[in-house]
């Protein structure tokens, strides 16, 4: 925190020119493959992380060479839905500027890893040649907006994705500093001249995450959200949408007064009111979030600490709209439903597992390039889903026999293999890219799953769904707090383990174990998972069963997150 | 001390002279008297009579010199001091400083030169050799001279410079003492033998000046040298290039606690090492020898594994060497190319072969004995030093290319190189001695530098980055670096990056020859930035180039050369001549290798 009260990036922001710095400056500089310091916090608005490789960092401190500074960056997909030129030419993107590999994010978007500075210019310009973008995909704005892609009930998704696509085009910002950085090269403006209508000069004091969500699949985890809009269907349509908000995951270890926490029903709205009520959520939240200190800036603590009366209030006041009462619903899973599912038009869609999101040519599994086959042939839709997974959507009966053909070719036929646990896995990014990250996540579960496995066949539960997110720190990306069986990295090879969510995302998670390895977290599991094998009431899920049977306690608000695990 | 006693020695003064000696030092404190003597001492050494008086060239000895790393200079001032101290009237000039008008009334010269870049004279020597070689060279029929070559066989152009001396002299009607005599680098053996042997002929040929003795300033040279090196402890052998580096550079740093030494940014330290203990056994191997056997080299008798691990230069191919193994193989191959005259052919052939490639391709029955009289003896190898005493005390860093390739069939090594990076540790001790770079120097504080340094040439301006930060100096650094890659090869990226954060280095241009289709060198980014280098020039900028000298320093050259005669508008050989003028006020300044 700076003097002033306000937190050094709200300064940056301030004299950044609506997101401009000294970015061109920076772009420019031969010497390093860094931005400076204050650029590296504009560029997330633009869609571009700053990172290095964590694998050679102190490696290369002692050859006296700078990290291995390269660039995540992350194009907006709203709704997840993109089609397979669109796949192509990120395809593309992915093995002439980055790694050769692309990330399914668990928000929908699309990743590109280790992109050097010299060439960060022609990758978002590539990018926005194939008409996706790249702005505000990070930042202190609203996020890429998430819809489920629900493939067995088109009709709805339909009209869900149309409202997606309104409140993220409304909720863009209006700089035109990315045209200038990025795509236009010349004429570079202080940017005084932009007007941010919604967000002010200083933008969100934080981030902000917005989905829509259909029940009874809660696959776009919308307690997790700052912004949700539960879909109520009536008679085939939309009657409007249940309005939540407040929710999060990330905290930081030792820090009490950061947690995760599930968003409130605020109450209904109907659909025309969805873009209203949404401005007057992000103003509110502009206007009363925490601008000096970044770990409590979210929404969720602005609710918590003013009430959800009061936000309430302040929403009606600002969108003349006056909610009404929450109409009942009722999610089940907040999973992906797998393999070939035919929709009411008779089309149909297949739900690919991505393990972890990464789409990349290993061994037998030749992902990348089976994909890629696809999208060549392929003249219906791609779907992002929430859960770091794919689906090939809009598929005529005549060319589901030539995908299949396709998918087999490539080894891609994890329908057989892939235990019920994996196939509800989530692992965020982590090591190596990731400079937040305190110990491994998508390269390491894979093998943890190994290990679990064998105890899952032995005690006949390979089938059983059981959610289970490994984050490599309590930002919590993969959303581990909602997940039966959550592991949050400690340190290298070191996590805690949190039991008992709710299958559906409806309840958070509590501590079981802290800072525990590898033979620990399996020699904890190990027990539980035999006696659940043996014990569990006929449909009950993993986390309600440690719930009932007092492994754990039922954690019931945010606040209450880091109180003892049993009481 | 109150008076000058005479005491029971014999002094080197007469009354006359002790009388005014005592009259200028009466009454000065001991750290003035202490000043003096270190001035007078400074005078003595530097041979610079305080009023010149004009000598008599028929009676004295003039020795000149030669010398880019202070090898001739010292062989030259041995042999000054020591007719001296015989009472002959000798005159110890560097070329650089001897004005060509008095050579037509020069009697006696001894002169000894070194060869360097491909057959070029050392840099002080430049100006002389170009005005021997010219219409202007007067006619020498009173002189009589001798003239000491050092150099490298593996040279193509060995004791070229020397050679050339030797036979214009004579050619322009002097007559030589003795023959010439090339040395190569050990030449300490055929050095001694020559002043030896021109000492015995000055009886013959020059009065002694005086009965008494001169008063013999015993210069004071580094403690440590070739002979005895100082055994510095290695603090750090750290790889800064990256893992996935095409090359292996290494940031080398010497403890020289307890040695006195000291050195100025731009000198040298030479580095005395074994052989690759692999190389030694292979040469065995190949060879048939038994490396218990016993062997002579001179008057040492030792194994056959100490002396190809210690003694002699078994990597590096040389003429010497070459001419031996021609004789012992009898392979036509080799003596027709020798004999061919080919020079560029046997300048690659050398470039490419070391000594085990050589006995290798050209098989021969040899005894171990035999062997080893074909091998010169193990020289030490120079590297700049990458340091400032100012900003390290009592260390001295060095920038190690470790040289390492397959060929052949299998790996070879640099002695040197290798020795630094693959065997020695923190903890154990190089033997290192300082060479002095005089012509390779820091201007004052305010003057602003351009520095063009690729690959491990960017050591000495480390050096001077480091002094001049430390010093608080504020003329403005410029530097241009390159290397292959960016992300791999970016030697001392860090370094540079905080000196240029905290004012230190100014401007930094850099030039990564493998991240781009096309290859970009530090003469493309000179270019450029033509008009400013043109300015920094104007403004009285210094240059300095250290590092490869077959390529980059002839591109840089020839660069600098196009950015003045189209910067200034002059033709190319104005351009030229203004860069010997620059070369010559020590405004442009090379130490390439
Ligand atoms: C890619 C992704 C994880 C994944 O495996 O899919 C991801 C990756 C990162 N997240 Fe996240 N987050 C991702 C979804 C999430 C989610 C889940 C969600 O939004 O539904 C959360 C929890 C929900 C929430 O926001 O509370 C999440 C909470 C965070 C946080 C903690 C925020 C907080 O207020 O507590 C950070 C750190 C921060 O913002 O300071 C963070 C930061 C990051 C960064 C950018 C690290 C950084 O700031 O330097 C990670 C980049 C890693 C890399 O190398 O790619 N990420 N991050 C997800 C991209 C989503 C997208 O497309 O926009
Ligand atoms: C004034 C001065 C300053 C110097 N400063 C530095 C410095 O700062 N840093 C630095 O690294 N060096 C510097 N050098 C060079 C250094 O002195 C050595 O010459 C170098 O390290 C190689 O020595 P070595 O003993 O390892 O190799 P040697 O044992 O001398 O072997 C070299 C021989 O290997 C062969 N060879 C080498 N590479 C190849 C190849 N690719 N293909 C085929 N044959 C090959 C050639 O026959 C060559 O003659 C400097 C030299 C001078 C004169
Ligand atoms: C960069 C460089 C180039 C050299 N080129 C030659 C050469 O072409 N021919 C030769 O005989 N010796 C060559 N030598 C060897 C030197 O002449 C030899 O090291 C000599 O002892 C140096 O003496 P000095 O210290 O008086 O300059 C070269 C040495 C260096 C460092
Ligand atoms: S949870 Fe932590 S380690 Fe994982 S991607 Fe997010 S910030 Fe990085």
């Amino acid at each position: 925190m700076s003097a002033d009260g306000v937190s050094v990036v709200e300064r940056i922001k301030a004299r950044s020119g609506h997101l401009r710095g000294t970015l061109a400056q920076s772009l420019a500089d031969p010497l390093t493959g860094a931005l400076s310091e204050d650029d590296t916090q504009l560029s997330k608005f633009h869609g571009i992380y700053q990172q290095d490789d964590r694998d050679v960092r102190s490696e290369r401190k002692r050859q006296r060479l700078e990290p291995a500074y390269r660039f995540m960056i992350r194009a907006r997909v709203p709704g997840g839905v993109l089609t397979p030129a669109q796949w192509l030419n990120m395809d593309d993107i992915a093995n002439a500027y980055a790694n050769g590999t692309l990330r399914i994010t668990a928000r929908q978007a699309l990743q590109l890893h280790g992109v050097i500075k010299w060439r960060l210019k022609e990758t978002v310009a590539a990018i926005n040649a194939g008409l996706m973008d790249t702005l505000a995909a990070c930042g202190d704005v609203n996020r890429n907006v998430m819809a489920p892609p629900l493939p067995q009930l088109s009709a709805l998704h339909r009209e869900v994705q149309e409202h997606a696509g309104a409140l993220s085009a409304h909720l863009t910002p209006a700089t035109s500093a990315y045209h200038e950085i990025w795509l236009d090269g010349e004429k570079l403006t202080d940017g005084r001249a932009d007007k941010e209508p919604i967000y002010g000069d200083t933008y969100l004091p934080r981030k902000f995450k917005s989905t829509f969500a259909v029940p009874p699949q809660n696959d776009v985890d919308v307690f997790s959200q700052d912004l949700g809009f539960v879909a109520i269907a009536e008679g085939g349509g939309i009657a409007g949408f249940n309005v939540t908000v407040g929710g999060g995951m990330g905290m930081s270890h030792g820090e009490p007064e950061t947690y995760p926490r599930l968003a409130d029903v605020l109450g209904f709205c109907t659909p025309g009111d969805v873009l209203k009520i949404a401005e007057a959520v992000v103003t509110t939240q502009r206007d009363f979030g925490d601008r000096s200190n970044r770990k409590r800036a979210r929404l969720k603590y602005t609710i918590e600490d003013r009430g959800v009366a009061w936000f309430r209030e302040q929403v009606a006041a600002r969108s003349g709209v006056t909610l009404d009462a929450p109409r009942p619903f009722r999610f089940v899973a907040n999973g992906d439903v797998y393999g070939w599912q035919q929709d009411d038009r008779g089309l149909w869609h297949y739900t690919l597992f991505v393990e972890n999101g990464r789409v990349k040519d290993s061994g037998e599994l030749q992902l990348m390039t089976g994909l890629r086959a696809i999208a060549r042939m392929h003249d219906g839709e791609f779907r992002l889903t929430p859960n770091q997974n794919l689906i090939i959507s809009d598929v005529t009966d005549a060319g589901r026999a030539s995908i299949d053909a396709l998918l087999d070719e490539h080894g891609i036929d994890n329908r057989i293999r892939a235990s019920a646990l994996r196939l509800n896995s989530l692992a965020c990014v982590g090591m190596p890219t990731c400079g937040l990250a305190m110990a491994e996540s998508e390269r390491y579960l894979p093998t943890l799953l190994d290990r679990l496995e064998s105890l899952l066949v032995e005690c006949q539960l390979e089938t059983s769904p059981i959610t289970m997110r490994m984050t490599g720190c309590p930002n919590g990306c993969a959303r581990p707090y909602i997940a039966e069986i959550g592991l949050v990295g400690k340190g290298p090879g070191r996590y805690n383990l949190y039991l008992g969510a709710g299958f559906a995302g409806d309840r958070l998670n509590c501590l079981f174990l802290e800072n525990a390895d590898e033979n620990e977290i399996v020699g904890a599991l190990t027990p539980l998972i035999r006696k659940y094998a043996k014990g569990r009431n006929d449909g009950e899920r993993f986390g309600d069963f440690l719930v009932r049977t007092s492994v754990v306690r039922a954690v019931a608000a945010g606040r209450d997150f880091h109180a003892a695990a049993m009481l | 001390m109150s008076t000058l006693a005479a005491g029971s020695i014999a002094l080197p003064l007469n009354d006359q002279q002790l009388a005014k000696l005592h009259e200028a030092v009466v009454g000065l404190s001991a750290a003035q008297l202490t000043w003096v003597s270190g001035y007078v001492a400074g005078l003595a050494a530097a041979d610079v009579e305080p009023a010149a008086p004009a000598a008599a060239s028929a009676a004295e000895l003039t020795v000149l010199f030669g010398s880019q790393t202070g090898n001739s200079q010292a062989i030259a001032a041995a042999l000054a001091e020591r007719a001296r101290a015989r009472g002959f009237a000798t005159n110890l000039v560097s070329l650089a400083d001897y004005r060509p008008a008095n050579l037509k009334r020069e009697m006696l010269i001894s002169l000894i030169v070194s060869t360097h870049g491909e057959g070029d004279p050392p840099d002080d020597a430049e100006l002389f050799h170009e005005f021997l070689q010219s219409e202007r060279a007067p006619k020498l029929t009173n002189l009589r001279f001798s003239v000491l070559a050092l150099g490298d066989s593996s040279y193509i152009n060995f004791c070229q410079t020397g050679r050339e001396f030797d036979a214009r002299l004579a050619e322009l009607g002097g007559e030589r003492l003795m023959p010439l005599v090339e040395c190569d680098l050990d030449y300490e053996d055929n050095a001694a033998a020559w002043s030896d042997a021109i000492l015995a002929e000055l009886p013959e040929l020059l009065q002694p000046a005086s009965s008494v003795p001169q008063l013999v300033a015993v210069k004071s040279i580094s403690r440590f040298d070739k002979t005895r090196p100082f055994p510095a402890e290695v603090l750090v052998n750290q790889k800064i290039t990256a893992t996935e580096s095409t090359k292996d550079v290494r940031h080398i740093e010497l403890s020289l606690e307890g040695s006195g030494l000291g050195y100025d940014p731009g000198d040298s330290l030479a580095v005395i090492v074994r052989n690759p203990p692999e190389l030694v056994t292979e040469l065995c191997t190949e060879l048939g020898f038994d490396a218990d056997e016993t062997v002579r080299i001179g008057n040492e008798v030792l194994s056959l594994h100490e002396a190809l691990s210690a003694k002699l230069e078994i990597t590096a191919g040389n003429l010497g060497f070459l001419r031996a193994w021609s004789q012992m193989s009898d392979a036509d191959e080799l003596s027709s190319l020798l004999a061919s005259g080919a020079n560029n052919a046997l300048a690659e052939f050398l470039d490419t072969h070391q000594i085990i490639d050589i006995v290798r391709k050209y098989p021969a029955k040899v005894t171990a004995a035999a062997f080893v009289g074909c091998l010169r003896k193990l020289s030490p190898r120079s590297y700049s030093i990458s340091s400032s005493l100012a900003a390290n005390p009592d260390e001295v860093h060095l920038t190690v290319a470790a040289v390492r390739y397959e060929a052949f069939g299998s790996t070879h090594w640099g002695a040197a190189s290798t020795h630094l990076a693959d065997r020695v540790a923190a903890g154990d001790t190089v033997d290192v001695y300082v060479e002095a770079n005089p012509r390779f120097r820091l201007p004052a504080e305010d003057v602003p530098i351009i520095m063009i340094g690729p690959g491990t040439g960017i050591a000495p301006f480390r050096a001077f980055i480091e002094e001049r930060a430390a010093r608080g100096a504020t003329g403005r650094n410029w530097l241009f670096f390159g290397e292959r890659s960016f992300r791999n090869d970016f030697l001392y990226q860090l370094e540079w990056l905080r000196h240029r954060k905290n004012g230190h280095l100014h401007r930094l241009d850099v030039a990564f020859s493998r991240d781009q289709d096309e290859k970009i060198y530090v003469q493309h980014r000179l270019l450029e930035h033509a008009q400013d280098v043109h300015r920094w020039l104007e403004e009285g900028a210094v240059v300095y180039v250290c590092g490869d000298a077959k390529r980059m320093a002839v591109d840089v050259h020839e660069t600098l050369a196009e950015i003045i005669a189209t910067q200034s508008g002059v033709s190319h050989d104005d351009a030229e001549l203004r860069l010997k003028e620059l070369r010559r006020a020590g405004r442009y300044q090379r130490d390439v290798y």
